[in-house]
């Protein structure tokens, strides 16, 4: 509690005096002495300066798209649930898979009941070795994002905090009303859906896991999932 | 000149020879480059996301106590304990603390700049722990038993053949020169660490006042296994990464990712409120945030320099510095390379010592272009050499410029002078480079200019004639 009690102290005594606003060395911009900005001024203005989005469904849908294949994620627009059903026992026949990872939701149980191999639930209590061992993770998330092609879930959506990032593929399971344009309206989203109570894990998937690490050469699934698809009906 | 001036002067010699490093550096810096612009140039406005950002930054630090107190109390409604340290021996006893308290004997660490600051891994391993990084960079330079190279490519001095060689060496694996399988190597080490490590340590990139939210930016994944599997999660961060609004991040996480690795944004950002929440099924069981100040405060106090606090640790300026291109990130011999490193170190480490730092720059102000929250890096270099010459003159220099301008202002001694020196000129040459040579400094690696033949006032008196 202590050193709690130096430290505003140290701060307090620092922010006796008045550092210069951004941009009075930069002579276009230009601020005088004594000037002020502040955040709730500055941040209006985010949604204006960040790449643009278009206006209607399709031109977002085609953005997200975009933005995936640049990713390297999968992305597929599906006309019917059955479709989706579909798509996800190809997967499994393709890829082998002999055991799956969800959590239970309308989207996730429907793709799941087509499955006949064993389903390892996460949104009850789990084994983390059983997870490991799972070929891919199946889940729904909060919104899928055009703007940078992003997957947003959390740990009350997703089936907690590892199920999206543990198992070699990860399939996500979106409806369309689900797509966003942009992050602010992502974070308004989250706002309005959890103001009071947040999940304790919210997090951006942007394209399956990566490194450049070495030589700064792009390798997919460092220690997350190699694989991300997203279905969206 | 101090030991670290000393260091630096040392290495900075030998790298620029290095032929083959420059070469590799400029290859990784260029590919970059060329995505960081591809990416820049989506932005409807990236001038005026700089401002934005930068005055957000500003309205935090400068009301750093009034965000600081908010993200705490937040976060410790959600059950997180929250620590404090002034001293980086204080944060090391804290995170000890933590992990004796839960008998914990083995951790597992992503990407934490802060934890380099304090030599955490150091005083672990001595108090008998295993800790191992699981960023991929990092983890390739703690079995080199090095410290990072650059604060966001840890390993970016290192060819994949070294990486492989390193690998059958330390840990019995088949030679491969595959990028792809080298990862592979280290996944499956690593997968075994996550899953049976009692305590995870991460760094935070942005702390959310009023969500009392922490925000950790990555691609590999790493941190979010960290932060999910073990049953401890500590976070160490320094206290000047609070922002005011989670809509914040609408902007600070896409132009971290664009001025950081030329990404639209980073594959993982995620943010924690806390420890496991009633309800949810897994992770930790308990959340530790230590808030390091270590000198920070010391930086806030010099209000003309007080923006360096703004640095959001994208690496921007690294990449475009002429001299972190040639001389590369280990010869700094800090825990922040480049030209924030060389604004902020004399501040947290001393300003005599670490001078030498301001002047390893061309004040070319690419850095500061580069900037993404617009810290007025170069200016800060001048400052700083301005900082450090008031509190210490040097009796010579003085004692030079004067003598400089007493001649200036005469014009009889400037054409003395320069009669003297075209005669000096000529017997240069017995001396040039040896210890007699006054001009060695320059002279060891450069051509002295020769005087010309002609003054301008000659010139002028023949035209005429």
């Amino acid at each position: 509690m202590n050193e709690r009690e130096n430290i505003f102290g140290r701060i307090r005594e620092a922010l006796r005096v008045k550092a210069p606003v951004p941009g009075s060395h930069d002579s276009k911009r230009g601020g005088a002495d004594g000037q002020t900005v502040s955040e709730a001024e500055a941040a209006k203005h985010i949604p204006e300066w960040l790449p643009p989005v278009g206006e209607t469904f399709d031109q977002r849908v085609e953005l997200f798209r975009e933005n995936a294949l640049d990713l390297k994620a999968e992305f597929q627009l599906l006309d019917d649930p059955r479709e989706m059903e579909a798509q996800i026992s190809g997967l499994a026949v393709r890829e082998g898979w002999k055991k799956v990872a969800s959590h239970s939701g309308e989207l996730t149980d429907r793709a799941c009941a087509v499955l006949a191999m064993p389903r390892l639930v996460a949104d009850r209590d789990y084994d983390i070795r059983e997870l490991e061992s799972c070929d891919a993770g199946i889940s729904e998330c909060e919104a899928l994002i055009a703007q940078t092609g992003s997957v947003l879930v959390s740990s009350r959506s997703s089936g907690g905090r590892a199920l999206s990032v543990l198992p070699p593929h990860h399939i996500v399971l979106a409806r369309r009303e689900q797509l966003l344009p942009d992050l602010p309206a992502a974070f308004a989203l989250l706002r309005s859906k959890y103001a009071s109570d947040y999940p304790s894990l919210i997090s951006f998937i942007t394209g399956p896991s990566r490194t450049g690490d070495i030589e700064r050469i792009l390798v997919l699934g460092a220690h997350g999932p190699k694989k991300l698809t997203i279905l969206c009906v | 000149m101090s030991a670290p001036a000393q260091q630096f002067k040392h290495d900075a010699e030998r790298l620029t020879r290095d032929l083959r490093h420059r070469s590799l550096i400029q290859t990784s810096l260029k590919k970059y480059e060329a995505a960081r612009d591809a990416k820049k140039s989506r932005y409807r406005d990236w001038q005026s996301a700089r401002q934005t950002a930068a005055e957000i930054k500003w309205d935090a630090i400068n009301h750093l106590d009034t965000y600081l107190e908010e993200f705490v109390s937040k976060l410790e409604d959600r059950g997180s304990r929250v620590h404090w340290a002034s001293t980086s021996e204080q944060a090391r006893q804290i995170i000890l603390g933590i992990i004796r308290e839960k008998n914990a004997r083995s951790i597992i660490k992503s990407k934490v700049m802060t934890g380099e600051e304090i030599h955490l891994n150091e005083a672990l391993e001595k108090a008998g722990l295993t800790v191992v990084e699981s960023d991929f960079g990092e983890y390739i330079v703690q079995l080199r038993h090095e410290a990072p190279y650059h604060f966001v490519f840890p390993a970016m001095h290192l060819v994949r053949e070294e990486i492989s060689e390193l690998f059958q060496e330390r840990l019995g694996s088949k030679p491969t020169n595959d990028p792809e399988e080298l990862m592979m190597i280290a996944r499956q080490v690593l997968r075994d660490k996550y899953i049976t490590a009692d305590v995870g340590i991460t760094g935070a990139n942005f702390a959310i006042a009023e969500t009392g939210m922490i925000s950790i930016t990555e691609n590999e994944g790493n941190a979010r296994l960290t932060c999910a599997l073990p049953k401890v999660h500590i976070a160490l961060m320094g206290i000047e990464k609070v922002i005011p609004k989670l809509e914040d991040l609408a902007l600070f996480l896409p132009m971290l990712a664009t001025a950081g690795a030329g990404q639209a944004l980073t594959c993982y950002n995620s943010l924690y409120s806390g420890p496991r929440q009633p309800g949810e099924t897994d992770g930790p069981e308990e959340f530790h945030l230590v808030l390091l100040d270590n000198k920070r405060t010391h930086l806030l106090a010099d209000a003309e320099q007080r923006d360096a606090l703004h640095c959001i640790r994208c690496g921007a300026c690294l990449n475009v510095c002429p001299i972190y291109r040639n001389v590369g990130g280990h010869t700094y011999g800090t825990t922040y390379q480049g030209p924030i490193g060389s604004v902020i170190t004399p501040y947290l480490r001393g300003l005599q010592s670490w001078k030498h730092l301001s002047y390893a720059s061309s004040l070319c102000g690419a850095c500061t272009e580069a900037c993404p929250v617009k810290i007025d890096l170069h200016h800060h270099l001048l400052q700083s050499r301005r900082n450090a010459t008031a509190q210490r003159p040097i009796w010579w220099e003085r004692f030079a410029f004067k003598g400089f301008a007493f001649v200036m202002n005469r014009p009889v001694l400037i054409g003395l002078a320069t009669r003297l020196a075209r005669v000096g000129q000529k017997f240069h040459p017995l001396i040039n480079g040896t210890r007699l040579d006054p001009a060695r400094a320059w002279t060891r690696s450069r051509e002295l200019p020769s005087v010309s033949k002609q003054t301008f006032k000659e010139f002028w008196k023949s035209r005429t004639k």
